[in-house]
């Protein structure tokens, strides 16, 4: 196989860390992903059923603290960037292509059966913890939270423990 | 010095920041190999620990970065964003996420990745993440109790296993390159690969690891550390400590002399009750912070530190050296003298005549000053009470 090859784990690890750092040393917050996409979702439950964000207390409760203005929040600029850092990298390394990938041994629907079912729960699941792995678990354990520890050992026990379950879907 | 946001980077300019770093952020996750599902999973099933490598080294070196920028004073970790642990929502959410992960084989960051370098199956993911988060927001309701059960505030790991900092992030480098040696080898058996002996690069890079893991133990944060000093310090240096009598400090207030501002140590509820011309009211801790850092480093001005009986003073005072601060002069005997001789001053019948100076400064003094106090109470509220909060992150 012609595969580009992906940069040393460890070293990945490493300046990723270092991002980290100046990312806390900056802004004082971590890394984030998910609180970008409860902000679209916030947004566009503003615009499209303004009368139901208004009652229902979710929304009611993030709009009151982002002024009303849903998007204009940190994790939406950077995950913008997350998005144009990968597609500089994957051009670089001659990656990009539109590609639907699964194990050959399962079918196309199945696959998306599982990514979209997999977004739900993790999506769910993020709302929940007050942050997913990027925003609970790795900044999280750089600032030794408590909460944020126990998010990420949860994630990845709980990942363990149900893969058993769904290893059909990729060995 | 750091956070830089809000007082050295403005709000607006944070976003540009936030844009560059997540840059950053999705070039390192790409280069990684984040942007494919089969390799995010492989952790799950022994044949790829690209994942646990990459995500413990970052969090490893960040938390040794965020340590020494504590230690060294350079970071505030009080006003950091330290995401706050709610029990049952932290372990429920985190198991729902473990299993959206193994079924759909990415998280939200990644799948983000994926998604820009073409991958449609990430893309149905992020469809997915939509929906999730949507569910939730209309199931908050139902959901709020458990959302926001137990709530343990901003509890630091180590503060629960009655661990010092350093010590316990020594302990996490090592279970870091135990779990790295780990894998290596399961991973090799999985792909029934015949080479097992280990390289000798990771072993001079664990070497290394360690070495810096371990000089977290003597980092403590500048913060404890200078508490803790200033409390063994206190018998040892309190003689270059400069003093000022009450009949001094009157003598100044009464002339109104603006060269000098009270740094009063007292509990609230007395400084309301009296409150001293020209004074801000603080706490010990409080003198890391910014807010009071505006205050205590005022060009030209003495810093006449009050508390009861001087001993809080004092030590605030071997605080503040240490700290950089200048012109720190303690009230000799502390607010309870200052009482007692100047503002409590009863003449004792002696009406002015046949009493040495001393007494008829205070005497007048006394007048003067309860009045000034009457005011400053009055005037108390404008001082501003702006503080500078814990930074809100997450996600």
């Amino acid at each position: 196989m012609n595969e580009t090859k992906y940069m040393n784990p460890y070293l990945a690890g490493f300046l990723l860390g270092l991002l980290l750092i100046i990312t806390i040393f900056i802004t004082g917050r971590g890394l984030g992903a998910s609180g970008a996409v409860k902000s679209v979702v916030v947004a566009s439950v503003n615009s499209l059923a303004p009368e139901h964000a208004n009652t229902q207390k979710f929304y009611a409760e993030y709009n009151s603290e982002h002024q009303g203005e849903p998007l204009k929040n940190w994790l939406v600029f950077e995950l913008v960037g997350v998005v144009i850092g990968a597609f500089i990298s994957g051009l670089i390394s001659d990656r990009l292509s539109l590609k639907f990938e699964h194990s050959p041994k399962i079918r196309n629907t199945t696959r998306f059966v599982a990514a979209i079912l997999g977004g739900i729960l993790f999506g769910f699941g993020s709302q929940l913890g007050r942050g997913c792995t990027s925003g609970a678990a790795l900044s999280g354990m750089a600032v030794l939270s408590y909460g944020g520890i126990i998010t990420m050992m949860a994630i990845f026990g709980g990942a363990y423990l149900f893969a058993y379950f769904f290893r059909k879907l990729w060995i | 010095m750091g956070p830089l946001v809000p007082d050295i980077i403005g709000n607006e300019l944070n976003y540009v920041v936030a844009l560059i770093i997540g840059i950053a952020f999705g070039f390192i996750l790409e280069q990684a190999g984040f942007s494919t599902s089969k390799k995010l999973v492989g952790l799950f099933y022994g044949y790829d620990f690209t994942v646990l490598r990459v995500f413990f080294t970052a969090g490893v070196t960040g938390m040794i970065g965020v340590i020494a920028l504590g230690h060294f004073g350079l970071l505030d970790l009080n006003l950091i964003y330290v995401n706050p642990t709610f029990l049952w929502s932290a372990i429920i959410g985190g198991f729902i996420m473990g299993l959206g992960f193994v079924i759909g084989g990415f998280c939200p960051g990644t799948s983000f990745c994926a998604a820009a370098i073409g991958k449609t199956d990430a893309m149905v993911f992020i469809i997915g993440l939509v929906i999730g988060v949507f569910l939730f927001a209309e199931g908050y309701p139902a959901l709020e109790s458990i959302y926001k059960a137990e709530n343990w505030g901003y509890v630091r790991i180590f503060e629960t296993l009655n661990l010092s900092q350093g010590v316990f992030a020594f302990l996490l480098t090592l279970v870091a390159i135990l779990a790295f040696w780990a894998v290596t080898y399961i991973e090799k058996r999985v792909n029934k690969e015949t080479i097992l002996k280990p390289v000798p690069v990771y072993v001079t890079l664990s070497v290394i690891a360690i070495i810096i893991g371990f000089s977290t133990v003597f980092m403590p944060d500048r913060r404890e550390n200078l508490l803790a000093k200033v409390e063994k310090a206190e018998v040892l240096k309190s003689n270059e400590i400069e003093y000022i009598t009450p009949d001094e400090l009157t003598l100044r207030l009464v002339r109104n002399d603006n060269t000098l501002q009270i740094i009063d140590f007292r509990k609230k509820e007395d400084i309301d009750s009296v409150t001293l011309p020209n004074s801000f009211p603080m706490k010990i801790e409080e003198m890391f912070d910014k807010d009071s850092k505006k205050i205590l480093s005022k060009r030209s001005k003495d810093n006449i530190f009050v508390c009861y009986d001087g001993s809080i003073a004092k030590k605030a005072a071997l605080l503040g050296r240490e700290l950089g601060y200048k012109n720190i002069v303690v009230l000799e005997g502390g607010f309870n003298l200052f009482k007692d001789e100047i503002l409590n001053f009863k003449n004792f019948g002696f009406n002015g005549q046949n009493t040495d100076d001393t007494h008829r400064f205070r005497a007048e003094a006394s007048v003067i000053l309860n009045k000034k106090i009457a005011e400053a109470g009055k005037n108390k509220g404008d001082a501003g009470t702006k503080k500078s909060k814990r930074i809100i992150g997450g996600c």
